[in-house]
């Protein structure tokens, strides 16, 4: 006897963060790749692996370690004698990740870290095997170098020196960096198996510090022309105690518009393609399967272009940023 | 009505606005490539960027649907 369907669920485990690897299911039972759960405690340091849940969400199994008891609900781990699951229901979205009263520290190594190790060392592979192709030989790239060529060509020509002007080549490893860990992360979260497919660009712990170090590089590369901008903007002098507050929250609003852009996107098509493909099981029949099937292609290749597009829309209002911060020119 | 929350009509709405802005670009960019069809690739480029951008704000609502929701 099977429990009915739901829809909500599907997509909450397989677009929020997770701290076991949900791989497949084998004869009615989740197969998962456990993942390491590292705790800061009132103890010290706790470490045990995921595996010790059995799969519970619903804080029914308790977990003891390092002398203390703990449970998981919603994939946030409590202390087990301070959770209240009435409690914690009644805390809106925004302050449920912080109840730091019944919760130890969570370093654990969840799907979304896991997923970033991963495309990390893809991306190593792949740059250093590009790299080295050039110091070989002096003909024109072939292979991975060819291929990547054109993109970094892109990125360099299209995004940062039009932006930074004749000082791009310092930021150039930044915006190559910030684009291509985008693209990469977000391109593997569109490949629905193992080791692909969490949902890393659309957490939005990780976007908010993509835009912060955005941010960072921003205000530590502000020139004297940038701070007057925002300090003593060309205004007749009655509007500058409105205008100064306006420019200053300006300057945290930007990042704070990249946070909410790339996280939005990558969430929402995640969202969509489950919803489509949960349309199957929903009707319940398998006549409503290549109607499905071609909705979750078109989204699939939509989704592809939003990938690729939102990396370099990513990278190209960090390049816009970091060249107000250090452009020549006074400020208009 | 039963079941129909007022987050999700937020954003239905929100929905709408992201549509019309994202149109309206694309009419301009239309108008602009048919009277010049030289600069295609690159009015093509910002019609993106802008529609990018336009769609970041719609986002913004549907975050906040998400939340309330």
């Amino acid at each position: 006897m099977e429990e009915a369907f739901s829809p909500v669920e599907l997509i909450n485990s397989h677009v929020w963060d997770s701290h076991e690897f949900h791989i497949t299911d084998w004869k009615g039972k989740p197969v998962t790749m456990p993942l390491p759960i590292i705790l800061w405690t009132d103890n010290g340091l706790t470490v045990f692996s995921s595996s010790k849940f059995q799969h519970d969400n619903e804080a029914n199994v308790v977990v003891e370690a390092n002398g203390q008891a703990f449970v998981k609900y919603d994939e946030h781990i409590f202390y087990a004698d301070k959770f209240n699951a009435a409690e914690f229901e009644a805390q809106t979205v925004l302050s449920k990740p912080f109840q730091y009263d019944s919760r130890p520290l969570d370093f654990s190594i969840t799907t979304s870290i896991f997923s970033m190790i991963v495309s990390v060392v893809l991306l190593l592979l792949i740059f250093i095997g590009a790299a080295r192709g050039y110091s070989k030989s002096d003909k024109a790239p072939t292979g991975l170098a060819g291929f990547l060529e054109p993109l970094i060509l892109f990125v360099r020509d299209d995004i940062a020196e039009p932006q930074l002007g004749h000082k791009y080549k310092r930021f150039m490893p930044f915006l190559l960096t910030v684009f291509f860990f985008i693209l990469i992360n977000n391109l593997m979260g569109l490949i629905p198996f193992f080791p692909f497919g969490a949902n890393l660009t659309g957490n939005i712990a990780f976007t908010f510090v993509m835009a912060f170090i955005v941010f960072l590089m921003t205000t530590f590369n502000g020139n004297a022309n940038y701070w007057k901008g925002v300090f003593l903007p060309p205004v007749p002098a009655f509007l500058l105690p409105i205008m100064v507050p306006i420019e200053i929250v300006g300057m945290l609003t930007k990042p704070f518009a990249l946070m909410v852009r790339l996280f939005a996107n990558m969430t929402a098509g995640h969202i969509i393609i489950l919803s489509l493909v949960s349309l199957i099981f929903i009707f319940g029949s398998a006549a409503i399967a290549p109607v499905s099937i071609l909705f979750v292609l078109f989204m699939t290749v939509l989704k592809l272009l939003v990938a690729a597009l939102q990396a370099y829309i990513f990278t190209l209002l960090a390049a816009l940023f970091i060249g107000q911060a250090v452009s020549d020119e006074a400020h208009e | 009505m039963t079941g129909v929350s007022l987050a999700a009509i937020g954003a239905g709405i929100a929905v709408v606005g992201a549509s019309l802005g994202i149109g309206s670009i694309g009419k301009a960019a239309m108008e602009a490539i048919a009277r010049q069809p030289e600069a295609a690739a690159k009015i093509q480029t910002a019609m993106i960027i802008a529609a990018a951008l336009i769609e970041g704000a719609a986002l913004f609502a549907i975050v906040v649907a998400l939340i309330a929701g």
